[in-house]
């Protein structure tokens, strides 16, 4: 960018001079914003509704929505100040009480917005699962959570009642289109647009350290973990909103993301919405002209989009961005998977404005590195830690900051921002691991330049990184072995074009199953309808064996080094064939 | 409807479209932006009109436009097979 155009963007943008917000720095600054003293109650419901309809905006538009058929509904804040109580009155009356698990498995409708908000509201801890999980990825999360509730789509009715009779703590099944459909005992309706709103519902006063959403995220061992986040979050998603996404009052926001995962929430509701911001959502897959249509159509201004979607966007080149008035458009972000320069570049070229990458994880609760408004993009950093946020590169082997520029090591975050999870769900030794030497351990490996930049460079475990969603092998694996024909299963990231990575399995079968293409086809998708279309082997390997050391432990790093065209490293603790 | 088109809709509602949705299904139903076929499952969708009718179509060619309908997807077979031809 050019220094005129940065000098006007940070007269103009709202973190305004990023060095002098590293100097004077204090969450208080959005703790006064919000109007939020320590010790007193804290409850995110109350703070995205009800202070924004007492700030006099009830009338303002909270959500521009738009279904994959085209219907389209608005809602104001007052509008969710009264459903949201609407969903709370009814869960209570269902029996829920505080602290219970209650889970979202929606698509994008309007109904998940509102529940979310809803269920913390009466105090429920939420538990939103992306709604293309199949029953097995459905069944481990509800099981470890010890899930009391879920609000449900007819559409998704079927997994959960070939696996309800595994959940002995699910109560209630809450299903929001439920007119005309046969439920079943357990199973009740809840039409939001008939039932009543009541004007006043006794907000379950929480406290700062009070949990509130439960993410499940992927780990390298075990099976996925539950980040246990608190109502505190709030103040940094305000404020990490409002510097890093730049979002102001007249703005239309749009984030890609699914609420299944942390970014649709973070910033896909409680961001954006305790900032009293209008929000777009779009239920609908990728296509092009249909985003394009959606940003000319709902006049977006801030776009938080994935690396993902951009490079498929980038495959269909500029003349489609240009075919559409994308004018409203004034500040791009990017989350999920390290932005590659040639994607800034073009976005350049395709809307004139380059997209900020910026980087944080389910467990950090809001973005801690960045490229901010009214600063330079260096166009494949990650940019700098988001002030009161204490970020260095640590050496790998004694997991202490090193100052040598360029050199490898591990992102390690100093613990004690507001929206750092508490603990993982059941799981008090896996959070315990992720500690050390007072350092959080992001598991991801970077560098930093002599500008105080970070760059990425990849994951410190075994992790895949698919299109910004994390998969654990050892899920994939465990799915795996569940097919008839798979004795035995090693599974590994493997570069790729558009998702940079993807999920890739090596598998050696049971006597008596031949290898081939259809082989391949079945069990890619017996995974795909067991976990997800994200897990899906991308491709799959069939090997005589698997490279095992002398303890008999596959060694996956062998295999994904092939992968990655990476030397192998030592071989000499490898089991002979 | 020719066998080639009843031939996907029939896979494509037997494999992604989930038991409890009652969409009908046709040749010019929006799959990717409907958000019935997402763009990792696109891959086992090609993978099986690959092995279906031995052909294959490049990376390039298999954008989720080509894949937005079957209709759509039924164009892109007829073209490569007949350059496989």
């Amino acid at each position: 960018m050019y220094a005129m155009e940065i000098l006007e963007e940070k007269r103009l943008c709202n973190i305004g001079s990023y060095e002098e917000r590293l100097r004077e720095f204090d969450w208080a600054i959005a703790e006064k914003e919000m109007g939020w003293g320590r010790g007193d109650p804290l409850n995110i419901g109350w703070h995205l509704t009800d202070r924004i309809c007492r700030l006099g905006l009830a009338k303002k538009p909270a959500l521009l929505w738009e279904g994959s058929d085209g219907r389209e509904r608005t809602y104001t804040f007052g509008d969710l100040r009264l459903l949201s109580n609407a969903v709370a009155a009814a869960l209570s009356r269902l029996g829920l009480r505080p602290s219970e698990r209650v889970c979202l498995f929606l698509d994008r409708v309007p109904e998940l917005y509102i529940a979310f908000i809803g269920i913390l509201k009466m105090g429920g801890i939420v538990q939103p699962l992306f709604s293309a999980f199949g029953e097995e990825s459905l069944l481990t999360r509800l099981l470890d959570a010890g899930t009391a509730a879920v609000l449900t789509q007819k559409k998704h009715l079927p997994k959960l009642r070939r696996i309800r009779a595994k959940l002995p703590a699910l109560r209630t099944v809450v299903v929001v289109d439920a007119e005309g459909f046969a439920l079943r005992d357990g199973e009740v309706g809840l039409d939001l647009d008939s039932e009543p709103r009541p004007e006043r519902f006794p907000i379950f006063p929480a406290t700062a350290e009070t949990p509130s959403i439960l993410h499940y995220t992927s780990g390298t061992t075990g099976q996925p973990k539950g980040a246990q986040h608190v109502h505190r979050s709030l103040v940094s998603q305000y404020l990490t909103a409002k510097w890093v996404l730049d979002l102001r009052s007249d703005d239309v926001y749009w984030c890609n993301a699914d609420p299944g995962w942390v970014t649709g929430t973070s910033y896909g509701i409680i961001g954006p919405w305790s900032n009293g911001i209008t929000q777009a959502v779009l239920d609908s897959g990728f296509g092009a002209d249909r985003w394009y249509g959606f940003i000319e159509r709902r006049r977006i201004s801030v776009w938080y989009s994935a690396p993902t979607a951009i490079r498929l966007l980038m495959r269909e080149g500029t003349e489609t961005a240009k075919r559409h008035d994308l004018s409203s458009l004034r500040h791009l972000a990017s989350v999920g998977e390290p932005l590659n320069p040639e994607a800034v570049h073009w976005s350049r070229e395709a809307f004139g404005l380059p997209f900020h990458d910026t980087y944080w994880q389910t467990e950090t609760g809001c973005i801690v590195i960045s490229n901010y408004p009214g600063m330079p993009v260096k166009p494949g950093s990650m940019g700098k830690p988001f002030p009161g946020i204490t970020a260095a590169v640590l050496d790998p082997t004694t997991l202490e900051p090193h100052e040598e520029r360029g050199r490898v090591g591990v992102i390690g975050l100093r613990p004690g921002w507001p929206s750092m999870i508490r603990g993982y769900w059941n799981n008090p030794d896996g959070y315990a691991k992720k500690f050390t030497n007072g350092w959080y351990l992001t598991g991801d490996r970077a560098t930093v330049d002599a500008d105080g930049y970070f760059w990425f460079v990849g994951r410190d475990d075994d992790v895949i990184n698919t299109g910004g969603h994390l998969v654990g092998p050892f899920e994939v694996e465990s799915a795996l072995l569940e097919h008839p024909a798979v004795a035995e299963s090693a599974v590994v990231a493997k570069p790729d074009p558009v998702n940079m990575e993807v999920v890739k399995a090596f598998v050696a079968l049971k006597p008596g199953f031949t290898p081939g293409p259809d082989l391949e086809l079945e069990i890619m998708n017996f995974v795909r309808k067991r976990l997800s279309p994200i897990a899906m082997p991308q491709e799959i390997a069939f090997v005589a064996s698997l490279p095992r050391n002398r303890s008999g432990k596959i060694v996956r790093r062998v295999l994904r080094a092939l992968e990655w065209g990476e030397p192998v490293g030592d071989l000499s603790t490898l089991m002979e064939d | 409807m020719d066998e080639l088109k009843k031939t996907i809709l029939d896979y494509v509602r037997r494999e992604y479209l989930e038991e409890g949705d009652e969409r009908e299904l046709k040749t010019d139903t929006p799959l990717i932006t409907g958000g019935i076929v997402d763009s990792f499952s696109m891959v086992s969708l090609k993978r099986f009109l690959e092995r279906k009718y031995a052909v294959k179509i490049p990376d390039a060619d298999a954008t989720p436009e080509a894949f937005n309908t079957v209709d759509s997807i039924v164009e892109l077979v007829e073209r490569f097979k007949a350059v496989e031809v």
